[in-house]
C-alpha cells in the first residue's frame, strides 16, 4: 500500500490531527483502485437513472427514430434494434427501473428482515426457533421458480418483480441481524444499559440497530447485482416489467429474437448489467475495507 | 440499619434443558452462589474478593436485577429487592448502579461520551443537557473535549473514567464495581481507584468493589470477604485480614500477589490442583483437595461459619 | 538458586556478548496504519542470554509484544523492519525467507501465547494436535505418542496419557496453558517466547505456571524472553529484565538491579505504581501523571521527558544514550546516569 498518499503525508507533520471519516476513506481508496472503480460506476449508474429523461438522446419507447438494426453509430451510440428504437436511449431508461427495482426491493427486504432478525435475536425462544423455520422455508425455494409461481398467481408486473425480491432476500438479512443481535445480547454494554432500566425500544433503537446496520447495508450494496439480475431474468423470461417498459431484461429478450441478424441490442442490453455487477461489489468491498472495526483498530 | 442487607443469597444457573436433565438423572442447574450472607453500611466499601467461577459477578448480577435469585433475601434501604416491581426497579435503579469489567467494551460503540454519561439521566426522564454532562466529566477528572469523543478513542483509563461518571449520573447511594482495575495499565489503575476514594468521600456513596485483585482491595476497601466456590470462606476489615489470614485460601490468595523481589522467591503458599466445578463440589470442605493444610476431617466434615468478633470464617482449623 | 551465576556473569559486562543466544541490533519497527506510520519499536539493543530468562515489562503500548513477535517473525501484516538486525548465530531473522522462517519456529524458536484457548485448534484433540508437530521427526507414530505424552508429564498434567483424546474446550485454562507449554517444549527450542502467559489466568494458577516455567527452564536449558506487565511474575521468574517505554528499551540489566537499584525514572515509578510493593493500606495511590507519547511522530529528546519529575533541559534536546548504571550490571537511558552529568 502506498503510504505517500496527501492524507498521510498531512498527517505526519503539524501537531497530528486524528483522520476524520473522510480521509480514512480516501486513503483507503487511494489504496485500493477496484474501490475507486466501484464509486464511480455506481456514482454514474445511479446519476443516469435519477437524470434519465434529460440524458436519453431519443423516446426510449418511440419506433423507428432511426434504421432497424443499425449497427453503433455517431446518432445510436449503441445501434438501434428492430423496430428502429435507439438502444442507448432504451438502456438508459432501463436503468431507471433497474434501479427502482433494487431500491424498492432492498429497502422492504432490509426493514422487514431487520425487524424479524431483531425479534428471532432478542426474543423468546420458542419464536427465534419458529422464525428460523419459516427463513429457511423460504430460502429453499429457487429464487427464479418461486418467482415464477409468484408470477403465475398475481400476474406479471413490476410490483411482482419488486415483491419476489423482497420475500426471498428477507430470511438472509433477518438471519444475519439476528446473529449480530445474539452477539450483542451479551456485550457488556447491553448489560450495563439494561442494569440502568433503559426500555426496550430505546436499547433497540439506540444501541442494537446501529451496531447491526453497517454490515448490513455493506452486504445490501452487494446484493444489488443480485437484484437487478433476477429483474432482468424475469423481464427476459416475459415474467417481470411489461414491454415496451424499457427494461435491461426486455431489451436482451428482444435481442436474442433478431441476434441472427444484429448482436448489437444483445450487447448493449448486457454492458449495464456487467457494469452494475462489477460497480456495486467492488463498493460493497471498498465499504467493508474502510468500515471494518478490525481493520479500524490495527495500530 | 445497613444500606444492603444480603441474608443466605442463593443463585442458580441452567445447566441443560429441563427434559434433558430428567432423562438424564441429572440436576438441571447449579449454585453458582450458596448461601451468602453480608451488609454494606451507608458510605463504607466492600471487597468481594475470589477467583474466576466464586461466584462474585454472579453476585453484582443478582444485586443490580440481571439475575433472579434462588433464594434468601437482599434488603436495600429496607426495602425486599427480591419482590419488587418494575415500577420499585426503576427507582431501584437509581439508586444502584454498576462499573463494568470492560472499560471499553461496557460503553455503547456508536454514541459520544456526552450521550454516554448522560443516558442514565436520559434513562429515568432527567435533564441530560451539555452543563449535566459537563459537571459529570469534571467530576471524574476528564476535559469537556472529551465529551465529542466516541469509546474506541479512549484510552482503557479514560474510558473507565467514563465508566464512573455514568455510574454516579444518578447520585447512587451504592456502586458496585466489578473489576475496576480490569485491563488497565498499572500506573492507571492508582488513578482509578484515588478517584473512587475522592468519589466516595465527596459524594458518601457505598461501594461494593468485586475483584481478583487482593492488593486492590487493601487500598479501597474497609471490610473484604474471600469467596470460593459460592461461599464466603473468610470476612472482616480489611486490615486485620491482611494482617493475619484465618483461613488457608486467603492465606495462598495473599502469596498469589507477591511484592516483586527476585531475592523473596519460593517463600510462598503454593496451591496445587484448580478450582473444582460448582456442578461437582467435593465432600467436606470445598477447599480441602488443594488445601495444604487438610486433615482427614476436612473431606468428611462441611466447616460451619464462625464468628469471632468482627471478623468470620470457614474453616475448621484455622491458621 | 542461579542468583550467584547470574552475578558471575553480569558482573563484567564483556563477557555477556559472546553468551548471547540473540542479539538485536538497532532495530526498528514501523507500522503503517490508516492514521500515519506508527513507529513501534525505535532503536532497539536487545541480548537475550543463553540460557536464562530475559523479562520484557513495561505498560500497553511500550512494543514489547511486538519486539516478542519480531523474534519469531509474526509481525502483523501492515508491519515492516525499518532498520537493524537480529542475530541467531550467522543468520539475521530480519531478512529471512518464509521457509527458512517456518524452520526456525518449528526447531529453534516455539511461542506461547496469552490466550491458551486461541492458541490451540478447537477442532482437533491435544494428542493429534501434539503429533502432528513432530511431523519433522522420522519416528514411528507409537514412539511420537509416547513422547506426547512424556511431555504432559513434564507439565505435570495429571493422568497424561487420557488427556491426548480430548478437545481443547474439555480442558481448564490453566491446563490448556500447560498443554501449550508441553508443545512449544517438544520441539526442544533454544529459545522459548512466552507472550504474557499468565494474564488470562487466575492468581494462584498464575503463581503455578511461572514456577512451572521456572522448572522447565531449567531442566531444558533453553533461553525464555518472558513478556509480561506483571512485575511479580517478572520478579519471580526471571534473570534479566529490560523495561520498555514508548518503543524502547529505557532500562536493562539483572533482575536484582533493576527490582532493588533502579535506575530510570521510569522503572522507578513503575515499581512504585505495584500495589503489592505498597504494604501500609493507603487510600491516595501513586501514578504516573501524563500520556503515552505520540509514536507517529516520537519526541527527538528523551521519550519520557513530558512524564519524568527529574528532567531538565537537556533531556528535551538530546536523546539519552544506554549509559552504565551504578550497580555495574544495568543499562540505563536517562540523563541522570551519564558520569560527566554528576561531576558537572
Amino acid at each position: 500500500m502506498s503510504d505517500t498518499t496527501p492524507t498521510s503525508a498531512a498527517a505526519s507533520q503539524g501537531p497530528l490531527p486524528e483522520p476524520t471519516v473522510l480521509a480514512r476513506t480516501l486513503r483507503v481508496l487511494s489504496g485500493n483502485r477496484t474501490g475507486v472503480i466501484g464509486f464511480v460506476l455506481v456514482a454514474l449508474i445511479i446519476g443516469a437513472a435519477v437524470l434519465a429523461p434529460w440524458i436519453a438522446p431519443y423516446d426510449p419507447t418511440a419506433i423507428m427514430v432511426g434504421p432497424r438494426m443499425a449497427p453503433p453509430s455517431a446518432e445510436h451510440w449503441l445501434g438501434t434494434d428492430n423496430i428502429g428504437r435507439d438502444i442507448f436511449s432504451r438502456v438508459i431508461a432501463g436503468g431507471r427501473i433497474a434501479m427502482l427495482v433494487a431500491m424498492a426491493s432492498l429497502a422492504s427486504a432490509l426493514s422487514v428482515g431487520l425487524a424479524l432478525g431483531l425479534i428471532a435475536g432478542l426474543g423468546p425462544r420458542w419464536l427465534d426457533n419458529v422464525l428460523l423455520l419459516l427463513f429457511d422455508a423460504l430460502r429453499s425455494f429457487p429464487v427464479i421458480v418461486f418467482g415464477l409461481a409468484v408470477v403465475t398467481i398475481i400476474g406479471p408486473s413490476l410490483f411482482t418483480v419488486v415483491l419476489v425480491v423482497a420475500i426471498t432476500s428477507v430470511p438472509i438479512y433477518a438471519r444475519i441481524v439476528r446473529t449480530q443481535t445474539m452477539a450483542l445480547k451479551n456485550a457488556e454494554f447491553i448489560l450495563a444499559e439494561r442494569a440502568m432500566g433503559v426500555g426496550m425500544p430505546r436499547l433497540l433503537a439506540i444501541h442494537v440497530l446501529p451496531n447491526v446496520l453497517g454490515p448490513l447495508l455493506i452486504l445490501a450494496s452487494m446484493d444489488v447485482p443480485l437484484v437487478i439480475a433476477t429483474e432482468a431474468g424475469l423481464s427476459f423470461l416475459g415474467m417481470g416489467v411489461r414491454p415496451p417498459t424499457p427494461s435491461w431484461g426486455v431489451i436482451l429478450n428482444d435481442g436474442y429474437n433478431f441476434i441472427r441478424n444484429s448482436p448489437w441490442p444483445v450487447i448493449g442490453g448486457s454492458i449495464p448489467i456487467i457494469l452494475v455487477t462489477l460497480g456495486f461489489t467492488f463498493m460493497g468491498e471498498a465499504l467493508r475495507d474502510i468500515f471494518d472495526p478490525k481493520l479500524r483498530k490495527a495500530r | 440499619m445497613s444500606l444492603l442487607e444480603v441474608t443466605d443469597l442463593r443463585v442458580r444457573y441452567a445447566r441443560q434443558g429441563r427434559l434433558r436433565a430428567a432423562l438424564r438423572g441429572e440436576a438441571h442447574d447449579f449454585e453458582a452462589v450458596s448461601g451468602v450472607s453480608f451488609s454494606i453500611e451507608a458510605g463504607q466499601t466492600l471487597g468481594l474478593v475470589g477467583e474466576s467461577g466464586s461466584g462474585k459477578s454472579t453476585i453484582a448480577r443478582t444485586l443490580i436485577g440481571l439475575k433472579a435469585p434462588a433464594s434468601g433475601s437482599i434488603v436495600f434501604d429496607g426495602e425486599e429487592v427480591a419482590s419488587a416491581s418494575a415500577r420499585d426497579w426503576a427507582r431501584l435503579r437509581r439508586e444502584m448502579s454498576m462499573m463494568w469489567q470492560d472499560p471499553v467494551g461496557s460503553l455503547s460503540p456508536r454514541l459520544t461520551v456526552r450521550s454516554l454519561i448522560t443516558e442514565p439521566l436520559r434513562i429515568h426522564g432527567q435533564k441530560a443537557d451539555r452543563n449535566e454532562a459537563e459537571r459529570l466529566l469534571s467530576l471524574v477528572g476528564l476535559p469537556g473535549e472529551y465529551a465529542a469523543r466516541y469509546p474506541h478513542q479512549l484510552s482503557g483509563g479514560q474510558a473507565r473514567r467514563v465508566g464512573v461518571a455514568r455510574a454516579l449520573a444518578l447520585d447512587p447511594r451504592l456502586l458496585i464495581a466489578d473489576e475496576p482495575t480490569a485491563g488497565l495499565d498499572m500506573s492507571v489503575q492508582g488513578e482509578v481507584l484515588n478517584l473512587l476514594n475522592e468519589v466516595q468521600q465527596r459524594t458518601g456513596v457505598a461501594i461494593l468493589v468485586i475483584t481478583h485483585n487482593l492488593n486492590l482491595v487493601r487500598h479501597v476497601t474497609d471490610r473484604m470477604a474471600i469467596m470460593y466456590l459460592g461461599r464466603f470462606v473468610e470476612e472482616g476489615p480489611t486490615g486485620r485480614i491482611f494482617e493475619h489470614p484465618r483461613h488457608p485460601y486467603t492465606k495462598a490468595l495473599l502469596c498469589a500477589n507477591p511484592e516483586p523481589d527476585p531475592d523473596a522467591r519460593g517463600e510462598r503458599v503454593e496451591l496445587s490442583g484448580e478450582v473444582p466445578s460448582p456442578v461437582n463440589r467435593p465432600s467436606g470442605c470445598d477447599f480441602h483437595p488443594r488445601c495444604p493444610w487438610a486433615r482427614d476431617a476436612c473431606k468428611v466434615n462441611e466447616p460451619d461459619w464462625q464468628t469471632e468478633g468482627d471478623r468470620g470464617h470457614r474453616c475448621m482449623f484455622p491458621l | 538458586m542461579v542468583s550467584t551465576a547470574l552475578n558471575a556473569a553480569t558482573a563484567d559486562g564483556s563477557g555477556a556478548a559472546s553468551d548471547a543466544l540473540v542479539s538485536i541490533e538497532g532495530l526498528s519497527v514501523d507500522f503503517d496504519t490508516g492514521r500515519g506510520t506508527v513507529h513501534a519499536l525505535r532503536d532497539i539493543d536487545l541480548e537475550v542470554p543463553r540460557g536464562k530468562v530475559l523479562g520484557l515489562v513495561g505498560e500497553s503500548g511500550c512494543g514489547k509484544s511486538t519486539l516478542a513477535y519480531s523474534l519469531i517473525g509474526l509481525l502483523a501484516e501492515n508491519a515492516r523492519v525499518a532498520g537493524g538486525a537480529i542475530r541467531m548465530g550467522d543468520q539475521d531473522l530480519t531478512r529471512l525467507g518464509p521457509a527458512a522462517w517456518r524452520d526456525l519456529r518449528g526447531r529453534r524458536i516455539a511461542m506461547i501465547f496469552q490466550d491458551p484457548m486461541t492458541a490451540l485448534n478447537p477442532v482437533t484433540t491435544i494428542g493429534q494436535q501434539m503429533l502432528d508437530i513432530q511431523y519433522r521427526d522420522d519416528t514411528s507414530r507409537a514412539a511420537k505418542r509416547a513422547r506426547a505424552i512424556e511431555f504432559l508429564e513434564q507439565v505435570q498434567i495429571p493422568d497424561a496419557p487420557s488427556k491426548l483424546d480430548v478437545y481443547p474446550h474439555q480442558l481448564s485454562g490453566g491446563m490448556r496453558q500447560r498443554v501449550c507449554i508441553a508443545m512449544a517444549l517438544l520441539t526442544q527450542p533454544d529459545l522459548l517466547i512466552a507472550d504474557e502467559p499468565t494474564t488470562a489466568l487466575d492468581a494462584t494458577l498464575e503463581m503455578q505456571i511461572v514456577s512451572l516455567l521456572r522448572e522447565l527452564q531449567r531442566k531444558f536449558g533453553c533461553s525464555v524472553l518472558f513478556v509480561s506487565h506483571h512485575l511479580g511474575t517478572v520478579a519471580e521468574l526471571c534473570d534479566e529484565v529490560a523495561v520498555m517505554y514508548a518503543g524502547e528499551v529505557v532500562e536493562y540489566g539483572s533482575a536484582r538491579a533493576i527490582f532493588h537499584t533502579p535506575g530510570h525514572p521510569y522503572t522507578q515509578a513503575l515499581l512504585d505504581c505495584d500495589p503489592a510493593r505498597i504494604k501500609d493500606a493507603t487510600r491516595d495511590l501513586p501514578t504516573i501523571p501524563g500520556t503515552l507519547p505520540d509514536l507517529r511522530q516520537p519526541p527527538p529528546g528523551c521519550a519520557y521527558r513530558a512524564r519524568c519529575p527529574h528532567g531538565w533541559e537537556r533531556c528535551e534536546r538530546e536523546h539519552p544514550p544506554l549509559y552504565a548504571g551504578d550497580a555495574g550490571d544495568n543499562r540505563i537511558r536517562c540523563h541522570l546516569a551519564d558520569a560527566e552529568e554528576g561531576a558537572a
